[in-house]
């Protein structure tokens, strides 16, 4: 009997060493791309095989990351992007949200609006920009609208959806209990819709980014959009690179942020 | 004067291309402490029953009163129990059952103690913690019965809370209502397609017949079968005639429709 644990017990840690062996394979490759990425991107361009002046080179991309740091410029331009960034991603998942709790809780108007959300929703939002524009001011309200605007209308579809696809059971549950409308929203509707809003919390991530850059093209005089439209018109491609490269950190690690809120938010047992 | 009573009660329901006569005409009348099962072929507007007496839904016409008031939505007086548990997952086992008081604005240190000893009473006292999705079916079952009973509701609508568990568990599970509700004093009513069941824990057994369904017949059951526990019951000498009785009742029924 003890030493069929033993031998169990065994088989067992080796199956833990080859899930460990898995892993650090898997790491190791990923470092491997990376690497060899900004390697073969620095080798080619220093032989010119493909053109320094269009693509630039991890070198003086890295040389121009330090200069800006010390002059403070790429600090205040991230910090404008991720700052309209952030809003424009909060205020549209809320008023999403919000939009989708008033259509939940009037059918009537929820038929009325119906056609007009199809042609929002529809529609490429940043041909809106223009518009915004004139109406708000060529500033950072424009920009924040912009990143609003375009997660707005499919959250609020998305979300109107989950609120109308929660089992009526559950609601029946409340109402034997004699729940207003309001604690019926409160108690089981928003709830169980969590799951829902959060994915797409990670939609309206990317989607956040693409209206703010798309707003730094048309308007601004600071930001990482800027930067990378501005090095576009004189041709420093090397501003480009680095400016796409931050934008990738950034938006990686509010992604990565909102997975950890995932984790917190919602209960390992709602599945 | 009846604890509930229901007279000529009537419910259609209307869509844009149909119009359903769920049930017609039906009148009886439920005293208090009194078991009560409704059966009849399926569709036969069962559910529909217990939604208008839950005050859930409204009746098309006639009145249902309970306790000499008529029902015109969900009151406290009233409890329901579904076919299954839905328990509310992400809260806790403590969280559900304290669902309906919270609800109700009820919810104090003595409710929620109460609460608690009903859960220690069903076995569960150590899950209070727990998650329903850590729990087995008849575990949720019982916890749901727990949330049912924490408001102290006077009538009990169980609408086939029976039908999603294993045999075994049902039948255990069976004893436990039967015996909670005997200890508690209160009124229920149950529906259920099962025929043994309905015998084994009622006092009288409605039989609805089909669409739209009106009272059929009611059965009295013998005494002996009352008294006894559902399993006990399901082994009483008396209990094959009672089942007999209602098969064939219901199989003419089958047949002319």
């Amino acid at each position: 009997m003890n030493k069929r644990h033993e031998h169990l017990q065994h088989m067992h840690l080796n199956y833990v060493k080859q899930l460990t062996r898995e892993k650090r394979f898997v790491r190791l490759t990923q470092l491997v791309i990376f690497v060899s990425f900004f390697a073969f991107w620095e080798i080619a361009t220093s032989r010119h095989w493909i053109d320094p002046l269009i693509f630039s080179s991890p070198g003086r991309v890295w040389n121009m990351f330090l200069v800006r740091i010390q002059d403070g410029s790429l600090l205040t331009h991230a910090s404008v992007t991720l700052f309209e960034t952030v809003l424009g991603f909060i205020l549209g998942t809320a008023l999403g949200t919000i939009l989708a709790a008033i259509l939940w809780w009037s059918p009537f108007l929820t038929r009325v609006l119906d056609p007009y959300l199809v042609v929002l929703n529809s529609m490429p939002k940043v041909a809106l920009g223009p518009i915004l524009i004139v109406a708000l001011g060529p500033g950072m309200q424009s920009i924040i609208a912009m990143g609003v605007l375009i997660s707005v209308i499919i959250t609020t579809i998305v979300v109107y959806n989950a609120f109308k696809g929660v089992d009526h059971n559950y609601l029946k549950v409340i109402q034997s209990f004699g729940a207003t409308k309001q604690q019926s929203f409160f108690s089981v509707i928003l709830p169980a819709s969590y799951p829902t809003i959060i994915s797409t919390l990670k939609v309206n991530v990317g989607l956040s980014w693409v209206g703010v850059i798309v707003g730094e093209f048309l308007v601004s005089k600071q930001g990482l959009g800027y930067m990378i439209h501005y090095g576009f018109q004189v041709f420093n491609f090397t501003m480009v690179m680095l400016a796409l490269l931050i934008i990738a950190v950034l938006a990686t690690c509010m992604y990565q942020l909102v997975e950890f809120l995932e984790r917190k938010l919602i209960h390992k047992h709602q599945v | 004067m009846a604890f509930l009573e229901l007279n000529k009660v009537e419910k259609t329901f209307f869509s844009k291309e149909t119009l359903t006569e769920a049930i017609r005409d039906i009148n009886f009348s439920v005293d208090e402490g009194e078991f009560i099962s409704i059966i009849g072929p399926s569709g036969c507007g069962k559910t529909t029953l217990l939604s208008l007496i839950s005050g859930l839904i409204l009746p098309t016409k006639g009145s249902i009163k309970l306790d000499g008031r008529e029902i015109k939505k969900p009151t406290p007086e009233t409890g329901y129990m579904l076919q299954q548990d839905y328990l509310f997952p992400w809260l806790s086992i403590e969280k559900n059952i304290t669902l309906g008081l919270k609800t109700m604005g009820k919810l104090s240190n003595k409710t929620k103690k109460h609460a608690l000893y009903l859960l220690r009473e069903m076995g569960l006292g150590d899950k209070a913690k727990n998650y329903p999705n850590e729990l087995s079916g008849g575990m949720r079952q019982r916890v749901a019965l727990v949330r049912m009973l924490s408001t102290d509701p006077k009538l009990l609508l169980l609408d086939e809370p029976f039908s999603a568990l294993d045999y075994q568990t049902k039948l255990k599970l069976e004893d436990l209502v039967f015996s909670t509700i005997r200890e508690h004093k209160k009124t229920a009513i149950l529906v259920t397609h099962d025929i043994g069941e309905a015998i084994a824990m009622s006092d009288r057994v409605i039989m609805l017949s089909d669409r739209p369904g009106t009272i059929q017949r009611i059965f009295h059951i013998p005494e002996e079968l009352k008294s006894r526990l559902p399993f006990e019951a399901r082994n009483h000498s008396l209990f094959n005639k009672s089942f007999q009785e209602v098969w064939k009742e219901l199989e003419s029924l089958e047949q002319t429709s």
